[in-house]
């Protein structure tokens, strides 16, 4: 065979074997040799809790980002905006199972019994119940500068948060945070390289990036509670913002709060949309 | 003694060798080849979205997973193909305008719509199926770029056809209502993907230039019976009923008799007239007028910046090797 | 809003991928980024899915001075050139009407 060939086997061989039903489902399980137990003098109510808030966050991020497939202003965009939604959902997935073996009491009354916790949680679950970030939910109306300022802020606290995870004592918790950290690396740096880019390129792109910084402002107060966290989250936010030429916003947010069950009409949208198949078959296997 | 470069050309073709970008080649084998890949890829692009709609609603995780890796996979084969055909010398922007404008077309089949969740699993079966025939002599193309590029693309489409077929075959071990979906998304697609082949042979005219020239290794008709003796086997293991009363196994032929589409709806749908015309073009030139700001502060940015890194550090003293930048090691 | 071929159109990058440790880089493709940054980014999502441990770089087409295949065939002289956008192949638009 020829170089290229080589070069096309062997980046082939290096996403895995026949198990895989397209690039970007065949990750390596994160969670292999980790002992799913939980263990001893870990509450596990708080723990199922925090999977919740965490895997709420990723699934309804995850719902966000997608809508951009086959949407975004250059093909390259699409492909890097559908890999990180399909990061997310990987996250989402894993939380959420967690969520649901940490505290079965999560898992809501209605969902058939057939079904794996990840789709009863997020399938089955009222508007009310979810726990993400009102951040997360909102539509951004496809102005990229939006969809772009909100991955940037999201993308930023969610490394600080899952960082400082990766010290655990949930073994499982730990193993997500270590895998997502990575991931949320990449998020950060992709979305931080548009901020500066529309922030830092012409007068009407400037002008839209301050605008969608102005529209996610009111809602970046609930994302980090952690004050180590936000230091980091603060510092991050300056240097890209100064480097894009842009003004840190000075709105302030209502104080509702998703992580406790306050959401926007967004949200109630977005889950009529995610969940309609699902519940209007609750008898089918998919 | 030396040949005119119409003789090498054509030793190179008959010798079964590659032509490269920079070759000399005749004009209306160079024409052909543009033609044919970049509407491979807008096949791909605009058929992200038949697809692409079923990814909010998907019912599982799992699914929606899955789905969005293919459909994200469709934009990376169209960028594939939109690379080979820039080493002829056309531009991918003024390839974009062909399409939103209509003067480049691209597979019919994608301005048919999805009605039920069981169209994605149908999809992956027959549409990528029909694909897969079509696109695995492509490997063998005798234009490099595009040969290259297929390899890539036909192992990827395996896994399409795989999730499609694992989907469906899932469906029909739920529940009655999931049976009745898969049988009625096989029925509507049926007919469209064997049109997928082209017109018969007696009605493609350009198949012998085609196959002398190597871009094309089958006839229309050749493929169009690959795929029905390869299909007839895997819809009886599913347990759906393929909408044709003339399919059966011919024992003399050692194939299937099957019957023919509708024609008039292929020349239909492929002048336009189909179901989603409209909306499938209508979809991409939104796509690309809402992201031209984006396309534009991106480049006055880079003006003002060429050297512009979001989190490196900065430049280091030039080695003469490539620079490392955050984004990817060059290890 | 902008006519579409109106707006600035991202430059094409080469892209030359190191599959495994072992292997030289190789060239597998193109795409349109436009800046050096985002060009790598890009790759990264398309060429390896983001599959680390792999090496790439990325290089402006126009930036690439290739030999012609046969440089005693007058038909390429001068030939050190451009890689893809010969001028020559520049004046033949497909069989569309004028754009």
């Amino acid at each position: 065979m020829s170089d290229d060939a080589t070069a096309y086997e062997s980046l082939a061989d290096a996403h895995g074997g026949e198990e895989r039903w397209a690039f970007g489902t065949g990750f390596d399980d994160p969670l292999a040799g980790v002992d799913t137990t939980v263990p001893p003098g870990v509450d596990a109510g708080a723990l199922a809790l925090e999977c919740l808030a965490l895997g709420d966050d990723a699934l309804v991020m995850s719902q966000r980002l997608s809508g951009w497939c086959s949407n975004a202003p250059e093909l390259e965009d699409d492909v890097a905006l559908a890999n990180i939604a399909l990061d997310l959902l990987g996250q989402a997935r894993l939380l959420l199972t967690r969520a649901g073996h940490a505290d079965p009491s999560l898992r809501p009354g209605g969902a058939p019994a057939h079904i794996p916790d990840e789709d009863a949680l997020a399938y089955f679950r009222q508007p009310g119940a979810y726990r993400n970030v009102r951040l997360a939910e909102l539509d951004d109306d496809g102005d990229f500068a939006r969809c772009i300022a909100r991955l940037f802020v999201f993308a930023t606290s969610r490394l600080a948060q899952l960082t400082r995870l990766t010290d655990s004592k949930d073994p499982v918790l730990a193993a997500i945070a270590v895998k997502g950290g990575t991931e949320l690396t990449y998020h950060r740096e992709y979305a931080a390289g548009w901020v500066v880019r529309l922030g830092d390129g012409t007068e009407l792109s400037h002008q839209r990036m301050q605008d969608a910084l102005e529209w996610v402002w009111p809602f970046v107060r609930e994302l980090v509670d952690d004050p180590d966290d936000r230091a980091e989250f603060d510092a991050v936010l300056a240097q890209v913002l100064r480097t894009a030429t842009l003004v840190v916003p000075a709105v302030a947010g209502d104080g509702a709060r998703g992580r406790s069950g306050q959401h926007t009409d967004a949200l109630t949208e977005l889950l009529a949309n995610l969940q309609g198949v699902a519940r209007a078959h609750p008898d089918a296997t998919w | 003694m030396t040949a005119t470069v119409e003789e090498q050309f054509d030793q190179v073709v008959a010798h079964d060798r590659r032509i490269e970008p920079r070759d000399w080649m005749p004009e209306g084998y160079r024409k052909t080849m543009v033609r044919q890949i970049s509407q491979h890829a807008h096949s791909e692009i605009i058929g992200m979205q038949p697809e692409g709609v079923w990814i909010s609603s998907a019912p599982s995780l799992r699914r929606k997973a899955i789905l969005l890796a293919k459909v994200q996979d469709e934009a990376g084969h169209g960028l594939y193909l939109y690379s080979a055909a820039e080493t002829l010398g056309v531009d991918r922007s003024d390839l974009t305008n062909r399409l939103i404008t209509g003067t480049q077309k691209y597979s019919s089949i994608f301005n048919y719509p999805t009605l039920t969740f069981a169209d994605v699993g149908v999809i992956g079966w027959l549409v990528d199926g029909a694909a897969i025939c079509n696109q695995v002599p492509l490997c063998r193309s005798s234009y490099g770029p595009y040969a290259r590029a297929m390899v890539r693309i036909c192992k990827e489409e395996s896994f399409h056809q795989r999730q499609g077929y694992e989907l469906l075959l899932t469906m029909m071990r739920g529940s009655q209502s999931q049976r009745e979906m898969v049988q009625d998304a096989t029925a509507r697609w049926w007919w469209p993907s064997l049109m997928m082949f082209g017109p018969p042979d007696a009605d493609s005219p350009n198949t012998a230039q085609s196959m002398r020239w190597r871009i094309k290794r089958h006839t229309n008709d050749e493929l169009r019976q690959r795929f029905v003796d390869m299909t007839v086997p895997q819809a009886d293991a599913l347990g759906v009923t393929l909408p044709d009363p003339a399919l059966r196994w011919n024992e003399s032929r050692g194939a299937h008799d099957f019957g023919q589409p509708d024609w008039e709806e292929f020349k239909r749908v492929v002048g336009g007239d189909g179901p989603c015309n409209a909306d499938r073009i209508a979809h991409r030139r939104a796509a690309q007028e809402n992201g031209a700001w984006v396309r534009e502060a991106a480049m006055a940015h880079a003006a003002k910046h060429p050297r512009f890194a979001p989190f490196s550090a900065p430049d280091q003293p030039d080695s003469g090797r490539p620079k490392v930048q955050s984004g990817g090691g060059s290890a | 809003m902008s006519t579409p071929g109106q707006d600035a159109n991202w430059p094409l990058y080469e892209v030359f991928v190191r599959g495994k440790r072992g292997l030289n880089h190789v060239h597998v493709g193109s795409l349109h980024a436009a800046d050096p940054d985002m060009a790598l980014h890009h790759a990264r999502d398309l060429y390896t899915r983001r599959n680390e441990g792999v090496g790439i770089w990325v290089v402006r087409a126009d930036e690439i001075t290739a030999s012609s295949p046969d440089e005693r065939d007058p038909f390429f002289a001068p030939s050190g050139d451009k890689v893809y956008r010969h001028p020559t192949f520049y004046a033949i638009p497909d069989d569309v009407p004028h754009i």
